[in-house]
């Protein structure tokens, strides 16, 4: 393949709040400056912009890619603004390895924003329209249904206790608390347990209030490099080695919920490129996408990390702890740091990146680390984004 | 730079209430008149006879709902209309506490994908559960993944042709 | 449509979003507005290195990233840079007067103001006018503390 190599140079992040007084132009520049500053750029020094955003309506401003863009670097540049819902975050960079890769541009900017506070009454009710008018809203659904019917099939199918579900909200909130950028509440305290989970109060059975990821404001920055600016930059560039992304049809209720094969498709997509044949050996941290607790585990099968059902067996034995064989989630999450849709897929990024740098602070993984991947989920039980980054 | 020089200016409700904060408002006047297309249509009208309408495709031996004109899987046109049962089986269920709008429901309500009998397998679109108990427990203990149900439809004279048409799918004995 | 030949009545779903949003008017905004809310002045925000002032006035330059931490008081008059009348309101209703809404600059500052124009006759607006902000007497904190801006007077 004739596409040039890639790297990350540089990251940044807001906090993740419930509500911020920032716009979001405001908060996309404030995650852009710090990824510039974090690897000596400028302005000048970014010929392209890749910004991912989930809907409009969440911060309430049509266009609101190009809202964002002078707040995201982009006036007078390049730029692009890609969408496909909580896969947005992944899909940004996706898209902005492609500006690189092509041999278009040395350097891009891919900025994720999300403003979710705006919408009123609550997110809920934009969300809501995903589903169809004729067929589905009628019945007064809301959006935790779907999240429900999912990981009732899931557990049915694979005969999984609740009590083993409450433990990736535990294994989360608690790495979360480690994460400058949590959002403040999210996590009860540091002592969580399964049975806390479980004693929350039930939203739509079996979703419990702390198996959901909470509504947030935030952004994430990263800066992409070619090769040949990378190695001036930095003696630790982050190389994106695969990519893959993959949709399913948004007759949603036709398809076996049990399983995400749209994940599956992306990661063999990303795994193909990377040259990557056993991922369980190859791939050494892994920030999976957990919007809900059920999902991380959903997904590191969809992955190809665990086999179907078994991977629900492997958290109970630790694998997936910080100082487990396979670290997932070691940021916190979703679950432990907040989730504005887009900026959320890009903190998971970052968090790769910066575990494959040593520079994850507290939250650094034990094992040594190589190659990290990064999934990111969004639409009807739809999209899978994956990206795998090397050193 | 670091995360932990992340910037960012959380704010509670306090804030706004108060005046601490400006805020503004705005209503979006985003009125919606939707057309229900060729199959939708056909479908709410088999909905008011009472009636579930699938569509099926020759080549790739699929029969679906909600209907739909062309196959998604093969890319072309569906090659005919085809009445199913108004029985099938739960495929998943959940218990819903709350409404389309965040507020606590007073019973609770039980959305689940029912696969139709007369479709392809797993094949099934969303609706509610019904007679099957007022809490938590009774639910768990009534519902089961792969239950027989049957719909339960509005008298004739109140189907307008909408998915409400069916009230809901309630346990059948097998 | 090959063989499916019977179509249903056309139906019709009327419905809507169910949304409505609540802005917070951020750093810049709320220094901004503040200012015009409690002493009623309108305020900019100067960029040292790109030379430039910002109206509206933000935290960061969209030029070169800086942050910005100078913040300067307008000059009391501005120019109308260009104009246009209002005929008709967002529901297409004739308006029984037509309302002059004018894009207001002020020297030295880049970018400018939308408002309206009032206390002036349509045959007086042109680009150039020189004109002053007439300030609500109870202000909230809003683009409507300003009622509007008026050709100034000496």
């Amino acid at each position: 393949m004739a596409y040039q190599r890639v790297a990350i140079v540089g990251a940044g992040i807001t906090k993740f709040v419930r509500r911020a007084q920032e716009t979001g132009k405001e908060l996309a520049a404030q995650a852009s400056k710090m990824a510039l500053d974090s690897c000596g750029m400028t302005m000048k020094d970014i010929e392209s912009v890749s910004l991912g955003t989930a809907p409009d309506a969440f911060d309430g401003v049509h266009m609101k890619g190009e809202y964002l863009a002078d707040g995201a670097g982009a006036t007078r540049k390049p730029f692009m603004r890609s969408f496909v819902g909580g896969g947005s975050g992944v899909y940004a960079i996706i898209h902005g390895w492609y500006h690189v890769a092509s041999g278009h541009f040395d350097t891009c900017l891919v900025v994720a924003e999300e403003k979710m506070s705006s919408t009123m009454p609550h997110p809920q009710a934009a969300f809501n329209t995903i589903y169809d008018q004729f067929t589905e809203r009628p019945l007064g659904v809301n959006l935790l249904w779907i999240f429900a019917l999912e990981m009732n099939r899931y557990m049915q199918v694979h005969k999984i206790p609740l009590e083993t579900i409450a433990q990736v909200s535990v294994k989360n909130k608690l790495n979360g608390l480690d994460h400058p950028c949590h959002q403040e509440g999210i996590t009860p305290g540091p002592h969580l347990t399964v049975k806390d989970v479980l004693e929350s109060e039930v939203m739509v059975w079996p979703v419990y209030r702390l198996m959901v990821s909470p509504v947030s404001d935030g952004a994430a920055a990263l800066v992409l490099a070619s090769e040949r600016v990378a190695k001036r930059m930095t003696d630790k560039p982050v190389w994106i080695e695969g990519v893959g992304w993959h949709l399913d049809t948004s007759y949603w209720t036709n398809r076996d919920l049990y399983y995400p094969r749209y994940v599956e498709y992306a990661a063999r997509m990303a795994y193909r490129m990377a040259g990557i044949t056993d991922p369980r050996k190859e791939i050494h941290v892994v920030e999976p996408y957990d919007p809900f607790a059920y999902k991380e585990l959903h997904h590191l099968e969809g992955l190809l990390l665990a086999d179907k059902g078994e991977a629900p067996r492997l958290l109970e034995k630790g694998v997936f702890n910080r100082d487990g064989e396979l670290p997932s989630c070691p940021s916190g999450g979703l679950l432990g740091v907040g989730n504005p849709i887009s900026a959320a897929g890009t903190m998971k990024v970052a968090e790769i990146f910066w575990q494959l740098r040593g520079e994850a602070g507290a939250r650094q993984v034990a094992r040594p680390v190589k190659r990290g991947l990064a999934q990111a989920w969004g639409d009807l039980m739809q999209v899978g984004t994956v990206v795998v980054l090397g050193r | 730079m670091k995360p932990e020089n992340a910037r960012g200016v959380p704010l509670k409700d306090e804030d706004l209430k108060t005046g601490k904060v400006l805020t503004t408002e705005w209503r979006v006047k985003a009125d919606y008149a939707w057309d229900c297309g060729i199959a939708i249509g056909r479908y709410l009208d088999g909905l008011k006879e009472g009636k579930i309408m699938a569509t099926r495709c020759r080549r790739c031996r699929r029969t679906v709902v909600p209907p739909r004109v062309f196959c998604e899987w093969c890319f072309k046109p569906m090659d005919e209309w085809v009445e199913v049962r108004d029985t099938g089986r739960v495929n998943t269920f959940s218990v819903s506490f709350y409404s389309w709008d965040m507020t606590p429901l007073e019973k609770p309500e039980v959305p689940a994908i029912v696969e139709i009998d007369g479709c392809s397998p797993g094949v099934g679109f969303m609706h509610l559960l019904g007679e099957v108990g007022d809490n938590l427990e009774e639910i768990l203990r009534r519902v089961k993944v792969g239950m027989k149900v049957r719909a339960v439809w509005k008298p004739a004279d109140q189907r307008t042709g909408a998915i409400t048409d069916i009230l809901y799918f309630k346990p059948e004995e097998e | 449509m090959g063989k499916i030949d019977r179509v249903g009545r056309i139906r019709t779903l009327h419905g809507d979003m169910g949304v409505w949003h609540k802005y917070t008017f951020g750093l810049a905004g709320e220094r901004f507005f503040r200012a015009l809310a409690e002493k009623g002045v309108l305020l900019a925000s100067r960029c040292e290195a790109c030379r430039k002032t910002y109206l509206p006035p933000k935290v960061y330059c969209p030029a070169c990233f800086a942050e910005l931490t100078v913040w300067a008081e307008l000059p009391p008059r501005g120019y109308v840079e260009t104009y246009t009348f209002l005929y008709e309101d967002l529901e297409e209703n004739r308006l029984t007067e037509p309302v002059a809404v004018a894009f207001i600059t002020f020297p030295g500052v880049d970018g400018g103001l939308v408002h309206r124009l009032g206390e002036v006759r349509p045959e007086e607006v042109c680009s150039g006018l020189e004109v002053e902000a007439v300030l609500a007497a109870e202000r909230s904190g809003g683009l409507q503390d300003i009622l509007y801006f008026r050709p100034s007077r000496e």
